[in-house]
């Protein structure tokens, strides 16, 4: 048991309950001759539903700070939270926030146990086959950090010897493996120890999500970030259950109407600017859901 | 003082309500366990009794329950609760129910197996006896064989309700915030203001839970030694 990787187990948990769901659905549709098939495996509450009830689910980190966390009066805080206060607003309903975890997120979707999931949530295809996305609202890409003496600005002319830091497992592994197989990679397992290698001189740079390498750039003078947006830009947007038109539409709509004002630009101010600084504004928002190609 | 605080990250505790919000999480982890304990116990001397009963349809049936229960992690219970339950049946059950039918049905199986070892340990000449005495057979198991069953049961039992208690921090995975959820909030909104403050904070969940099993336990060794 205590061999077994926490990430197995709670796929396993998951796939047995959709198993045993599946199994039961089908015997229950067998006997009830599926006439009310389609009311039955409509798990979500549409826009309407969602006023007449006066209160939306949305489900949210609890423990990632900046985006979405928890203050120190109990008061849920951070980038997606000050969006989905917005949302509850001018829906007009009250906000009732379900703290999630990153391996469930799209599971409460499934099930309709929140309407709309506000985590931090990176649109990817896989995803998408299970969860439908609404306009994005924030880049993520990949960026790189290095010292101020010798600041990394382009991955083209990578010296031979010199070493790139990584965090095993990361999306900034599988990327250069990929594509620049020719840079040697120094792997670490935790953020830990890859912030004291590049203290220590163990590479000459550091790549990781580039809101990582921004905040550790900030935290840590002496350091610049050279490159903030390598590799494929991906982006982070809310998510619906899949075939909820009427709150997807709604969302599109209000993230669209946000933009005339600049709304992310000020959620940026009021919950990122403290970590990642003035600078990457540009870089991170996506203002009226549209991604500005660079 | 003040920098030992800070050395050890403690003093993040001491920003706003943090630690009235930790107390409050161990509070929702003890009510949880303690609702289900109640429940389990009766329900579980049901099921140890009938599980020494002669019949054979019964005892398999129960058997079977009691080692998927055993088998199935509870976190893969929690989740068939929580989120297989929606899809399968359309019940929404809150995170605090799914947890407490988790925890009834594993203190469930667990205690009827206990009892069902409490039962039979007793020698067949407590039962020959009481008949020879002209004892009936409720009166049997009242004066002669509950009495003894309960003493050989509570400080087992009062393992299976520290256990429990242990068992709660895996609820925060279907949306329960306790106390380890309050821990992970608490460290994390002050990721850069303190970074040591996972230490301290951990350190003091430990506490918690230290405090809240260790009486229990002390109990269960007390009665031990009382009764032996």
């Amino acid at each position: 048991m205590k061999k077994l990787n926490f990430k197995k187990l709670i796929a396993l948990g998951l796939t047995a309950a959709a198993a045993v769901a599946s199994f039961t659905a089908c015997g229950t549709n067998a006997t009830s001759g599926g006439s009310d098939g389609n009311t039955g495996s409509k798990v979500y509450r549409t826009l309407d539903e969602i006023k007449a009830s006066g209160k939306i689910n949305i489900g949210v980190f609890s423990d990632k700070n900046p985006f979405g966390y928890v203050d120190e009066n109990g008061e849920y805080q951070g980038y997606d939270i000050y969006f989905a206060n917005r949302l509850g607003k001018d829906l007009g309903v009250e906000i009732n926030y379900v703290s999630t975890e990153a391996a469930n997120r799209v599971e409460y979707l499934e099930t309709g146990k929140v309407d709309i999931i506000l985590a931090n949530f990176t649109v990817t295809d896989e995803r998408a086959e299970k969860v439908d996305f609404a306009l994005p609202y924030m880049n993520v890409a990949l960026g790189v950090v290095s010292p101020d003496s010798n600041v990394i600005k382009s991955l083209d002319n990578w010296k031979a010897e010199d070493k790139m830091i990584v965090i095993s497992g990361t999306t900034a592994e599988l990327y250069l493996t990929k594509n620049y197989p020719d840079i040697k990679l120094q792997k670490y397992d935790s953020y830990a120890t890859a912030k004291s290698a590049i203290e220590n001189g163990n590479g000459v740079a550091w790549a990781n999500d580039n809101t990582e390498v921004l905040a550790f750039a900030k935290q840590n003078p002496g350091y610049t970030v050279g490159i903030d947006s390598l590799g494929s830009q991906d982006t982070i947007a809310p998510a619906v259950s899949k075939g909820n038109e009427t709150l997807l539409n709604w969302i599109n709509d209000e993230i669209k109407t946000l933009g005339k004002e600049n709304f992310f630009h000020a959620d940026y101010d009021a919950t990122l600017a403290s970590t990642y600084g003035a600078d990457y504004k540009e870089t991170l928002v996506v203002e009226g859901g549209e991604v500005k190609k660079s | 003082m003040q920098d030992l605080a800070v050395n050890l990250g403690i003093d993040v505790l001491f920003k706003g309500t943090n630690f009235i919000r930790l107390l409050g999480g161990l509070w929702t982890a003890l009510w949880i366990s303690l609702v289900s304990v109640a429940i389990s116990i009766p329900l579980g001397i049901g099921m140890g009794v009938l599980m020494t009963k002669k019949n054979r349809i019964l005892k398999a049936v129960l058997r079977v329950y009691l080692e998927f229960i055993r088998i199935m992690p509870q976190l893969v219970l929690l989740f068939i609760m929580f989120f297989g339950t929606t899809r399968a049946f359309g019940w929404d059950l809150s995170g605090e129910a799914a947890s407490i039918i988790v925890f009834v049905l594993w203190g469930t199986a667990e205690m009827g197996d206990l009892v069902r070892g409490a039962l039979i340990s007793i020698p067949k000449h407590q039962y020959e006896s009481s008949e020879a005495l002209g004892l009936t057979n409720t009166q049997t198991y009242l004066y002669v064989i509950i009495p003894q069953t309960i003493r050989r049961l509570i400080p087992l039992s009062i393992n299976l309700i520290t256990r429990m208690i242990k068992t709660t921090s895996l609820i925060l995975m279907i949306g329960v915030v306790e106390v380890l959820k309050v821990a992970q909030q608490i460290i994390e909104a002050n990721r850069m203001t303190s970074p040591n403050g996972a230490f301290g904070v951990y350190l003091t969940v430990f506490l918690l839970y230290f405090i809240a099993c260790w009486p229990i336990s002390m109990l269960a060794k007390y009665l031990e030694k009382k009764w032996s």
